[in-house]
């Protein structure tokens, strides 16, 4: 009796920490096949022509500056639009609104946040392209603006759901304190609520970015494609290709081992890069102003 | 003696029907320590809580009856509650510093009413951490952060913060519970001083607070008010049978 219960503790102990470990070992799988299938792009382009604003691989033209200006002025597109209403939404699910409605919303934003995203790309093309193009008279609809727009509607959710938790976290004694000392609403959610939050929003924010620059199939759909420099506040209002939309169009019909596909993977370790950086961000943002909590509590 | 608030009947239940008051009556004289004190649960902090309508931020099925600041019923819906909590000043039990410099600490609050001028502002510094009776400790760092202080020191601070804003009535719910004797004397000597220009309603955290510090003290027992009366009276010859088993530790 003894002696089984043992054993099967030391069986249980040991999948537990073999499954804790393989999460780790994918990971790293993964970036080690990125790398390999990536890296040999840097010998078959020279640095100079990666950089090139031209993307056009059937004539070996493997410039991805173009790609990446897109996928950058779409994902600062989304996390304006995201933002605000993002933390908007979450200040007034938590701190505004009476009971009822929030048990309302709360669950309804999250089901948002499980929509899935050809669903949102197909509303985009029906809907949401013919009506800007007609509204702001433009030639084409699938815009980075409308790419921008729907990546902010599908970066929302996160956003309010981990602003949301991060505000109600704050405790009712820091609220109560402004409240006391007669300020009104409005000033005790922006000069107490919100900056004690701080860490947690500012998480919120990050997640929310880093949901929107790994979107790939709304974008492919809603952005038109078209691999041009987005350099100027034009280039919003007219068609962009993205790094993720490149990758997931072009990699059904490579040749295996070609070059092309090879500067595919490259713009994969950028994507990877990019994410990385962002993560960094945010979780050095949270590191640093943890520990300013913990000294203030402690 | 002046009362400055009248309780007329004051009944209230939490939705979730905890704590609750039954028919309080009562006069909160002015210039005054008032005690509130009982065993938990007994309605004292609630009540306060109605004073400065802080309850209106917590879900209550059902409220009646009149309190009256200076012949203003206050729990009329129509009242400025925040012109009312800058006149009712409260103090909790655990001093909540805000991540700021001392002096920014004890002019919060009075920013957020818009004050703006320096010479104001500073006049208030001095004159409520003077009352406090904390002004000698932190006059030479007023810029550094008031976490640092000890706890003490930060309850001090928080009633300075309360205090600058020149409120009429000073509301303390246990403002000692977390120090030690040394800062409980500081506290206590600075409210024998601030009732000379304050009304003072005080929830002590122990009995023998209450009797070092009242002037008036009332008895509540599970939302009831059993006994009200002079300070002195109720600590050495209380009337009430469950007031004198409470005082003599009996229950509680």
């Amino acid at each position: 009796m003894e002696k089984s219960l043992n054993w099967r503790e030391f069986v249980i102990t040991r999948a537990i920490k073999a499954s804790g470990y393989s999460a780790v070992v994918f990971v790293l799988l993964i970036f080690f096949f990125l790398l390999r299938e990536g890296l040999p792009a840097l010998s078959e382009v020279d640095a100079s022509s990666l950089l090139d604003i031209r993307w056009y691989p059937i004539e070996a033209y493997f410039g991805i500056m173009p790609l990446i200006t897109g996928s950058l002025i779409i994902t600062l597109g989304a996390a304006l639009i995201a933002v605000p209403f993002g933390i908007g939404t979450a200040v007034y699910i938590s701190e505004i609104a009476p009971r009822w409605m929030r048990e309302i919303l709360k669950p309804l934003v999250e089901l948002l946040g499980g929509l899935p995203s050809v669903v949102l790309g197909f509303l985009g093309i029906l809907v949401v392209s013919p009506y800007l193009r007609v509204l702001l008279d433009l030639p084409t609809g699938l815009t980075a603006f409308t790419g921008s727009l729907l990546l902010g509607g599908i970066a929302v959710p996160t956003v309010v759901s981990v602003a949301e938790d991060a505000l109600d976290s704050v405790p009712r004694a820091y609220r109560e304190g402004a409240w006391a000392l007669g300020a009104t609403k409005w000033q005790t959610i922006w000069r107490v609520t919100l900056p004690a939050a701080k860490s947690g929003v500012l998480t919120a924010v990050m997640l929310g970015v880093g949901r929107a620059i790994g979107e790939t199939m709304t974008v492919m759909m809603v952005t038109g494609n078209a691999p041009v420099m987005a350099t100027k506040l034009g280039s919003l209002f007219s068609p962009v290709r993205t790094m993720t939309a490149t990758i997931a169009a072009e990699m059904g019909e490579v040749a295996n081992g070609s070059t092309h596909y090879h500067v595919l993977f490259f713009i994969g370790m950028v994507l990877f890069l990019i994410s990385l950086i962002v993560n960094i961000i945010a979780s050095s943002v949270v590191f640093r102003s943890k520990k300013r909590a913990e000294r203030i509590l402690s | 003696m002046v009362d400055k608030i009248v309780i007329e009947n004051l009944s209230l239940q939490y939705s979730d029907g905890t704590e609750s008051l039954r028919g309080i009556s009562m006069g909160i004289p002015q210039n005054a320590v008032t005690v509130l004190f009982g065993p938990a649960g007994g309605g004292k902090s609630t009540l306060l809580r109605c004073l400065n309508r802080l309850n209106d931020l917590t879900e209550i099925k059902a409220s009646s009856g009149r309190i009256l600041i200076d012949d203003t019923n206050i729990l009329d819906p129509k009242i400025d509650v925040i012109a009312l909590r800058r006149k009712v000043g409260m103090v909790f039990a655990r001093p909540v510093p805000l991540p700021l410099s001392i002096r920014e600490n004890v002019i919060y609050g009075l920013e957020l009413a818009g004050e703006k001028r320096k010479s104001k502002l500073d006049e208030a510094v001095e004159r409520s951490l003077k009352l406090s009776a904390i002004w000698e400790e932190v006059k030479d760092r007023l810029d550094e952060p008031a976490i640092a202080l000890s706890g003490g020191q930060q309850q001090r601070v928080c009633l300075a913060r309360v205090i600058a804003l020149q409120p009429e009535i000073i509301l303390l719910d246990e403002p000692t519970s977390g120090l030690d004797p040394i800062s409980t004397g500081k506290v206590e000597a600075a409210l024998l001083e601030l009732k000379k220009e304050y009304t003072i309603i005080l929830v002590p955290h122990s009995v023998q607070q209450a009797a070092r510090t009242a002037d008036h003290a009332a008895f509540f027992l599970q939302g009831e008010l059993i006994e009200y009366g002079e300070g002195k009276t109720m600590f050495t010859a209380p009337k009430q049978k469950k007031t004198e088993d409470y005082i003599m530790g009996r229950f509680g």
